[in-house]
């Protein structure tokens, strides 16, 4: 059983201390290449989530029986067939989610999270451990993309919620500024998505670094250090 | 690993590694063959909705009481419907007369490169209906060719051309207007629908031509 500590340090390190996208700074290339709305990069998220907890039960449940020196080669292997068969499952039982999620599942497979997430701590750690890793990792991802797209998606194109009609046909994306904007097309290249990146991971590390000189009750440090947020 | 570990030889050892694997890789392309095995009917069944979805856009299922899908035609490449590659044609039948020939086309001249159509013709070569399936026109401008994106509800742009045949509008006609034909258009975007009335005239002629063919090598049972 997992007790209550121990659950709180997975979330914690999930959602905030080891997050994928802030601090691992794994799977940059879905990333860049998906989080042009909040949307997208929600049902990214959610799929990775899926494929992430059963990755992790797998490879925990066989860690006893994968030699060290092939286990890179068994889990690409688990991991690769089980994306393979949550595909065919989805398309097959849940055909109207599939419209929306399938085409972010294949892309799964080349985001190195999952098997960054296996190798370092379904590897070592008993199954329900690392299938709360899983979902935590993928919760961490979920709010950093879903942030990090909906920055880009307001400051590119004016609007939030782009592309819900795609999920929710009732809902219609709200139009956030006004009808005349511009658009601003950096931020829906990829090279926006970087610099927005760097200013999510600098103001990560400014909460943090305020966290710390609050422990330490000293004044806290200047904000104008870090002028993007 | 084990809990007591054992000492193997190199070859002992590579040899118990490539064993493990081989377990390995057996046991999940069993799981994955097992998942397609076990899916593949669904896959099937959906894949064939998705495809009727697009004929009844088309082609009224009450017009035709056949199995459209199995009753097929493979065309080779062919310039005149502006297809590249092998496609299919599908033929409806009512109570064993074919009705309607429903087949892919290409207009490969759109503003923004292809646009794909799919187009029913009946037998007294009227166009029973033709609907954009892909194609990469400018949003907002070009893209009303596509039902989905046209503003006007009540009568999109790309039903026009729904009941029309050479019969009563000749080849001359069958153009947009600017060009001195009879079909409409929206200012600011002429290359777009030019595009689609050629190759819908295109594919209405090559339909005429080829039906007695088509219709025959169906009825021998030329399967391809």
């Amino acid at each position: 059983m997992i007790s209550r500590d121990e659950f709180r340090t997975i979330a914690d390190n999930g959602i905030w201390k080891q997050n994928t996208s802030i601090v691992q700074i794994l799977g940059l290339c879905p990333l860049l290449a998906v989080t042009t709305n909040a949307v997208n990069g929600i049902m990214l998220s959610l799929a990775t989530i899926i494929v992430m907890a059963l990755s992790n039960i797998a490879v925990a449940s066989l860690r006893n029986f994968i030699p060290h020196e092939i286990r890179i080669p068994v889990f690409i292997l688990i991991v690769a067939a089980l994306v393979t068969v949550v595909d065919l499952l989805f398309n097959a039982n849940l055909h109207e989610l599939y419209l929306v999620l399938g085409i972010f599942i294949p892309l799964i497979v080349t985001n190195c999270i999952v098997l960054a997430r296996v190798e370092a701590f379904a590897a070592k750690n008993p199954p329900l451990h690392s299938t709360f890793d899983g979902v935590f990792m993928g919760v961490g991802m979920l709010w950093t993309l879903g942030l990090l797209g909906a920055m880009r998606e307001l400051l590119g194109s004016g609007t939030l919620l782009g592309g819900i009609d795609m999920v929710f046909p009732s809902i219609q994306p709200i139009q956030l500024l006004p009808e005349s904007y511009p658009g601003f097309l950096l931020a829906l290249l990829p090279p926006g998505a970087f610099i927005l990146l760097g200013c999510l991971i600098a103001w990560k590390n400014w909460m943090d670094a305020r966290a710390a000189e609050k422990a330490k009750r000293k004044p806290p440090v200047p904000a104008e250090v870090f002028g993007c947020n | 690993m084990t809990a007591t570990p054992r000492t193997f030889s190199a070859p002992g050892m590579a040899a118990r590694t490539a064993a493990i694997l081989f377990v390995f890789v057996i046991i999940f392309t069993g799981l994955l063959s097992g998942a397609y095995q076990w899916t593949k009917p669904a896959l099937e069944a959906s894949a064939a909705e998705e495809k009727m979805k697009l004929v009844d856009e088309v082609l009224p299922r009450s017009e035709y009481d056949n199995k459209l899908l199995e009753d097929t035609v493979a065309l080779p490449p062919s310039a005149e419907l502006g297809l590249a590659e092998p496609s299919t044609l599908y033929i409806a039948r009512h109570g064993g007369k074919p009705v309607a020939l429903v087949f892919e086309a290409v207009a490969p001249d759109g503003y923004a490169g292809k646009i794909r159509l799919i187009i029913a013709v009946r037998s007294n070569s009227a166009v029973a209906g033709v609907r954009v399936t892909q194609h990469k026109e400018t949003p907002g401008l070009g893209d009303y060719i596509e039902i989905k994106k046209d503003k006007n509800k009540q009568q999109p742009w790309i039903t026009q051309f729904t009941g029309l045949s050479l019969a009563e509008v000749n080849a001359r006609e069958w153009r947009v207007k600017k060009d001195g034909g009879r079909i409409d258009y929206h200012a600011g975007a002429t290359v777009t629908p030019r595009a689609v009335a050629k190759a819908v005239l295109k594919a209405v002629q090559w339909a005429n031509a080829q039906r007695e063919t088509l219709y025959a090598s169906q009825r021998k049972g030329v399967r391809p």
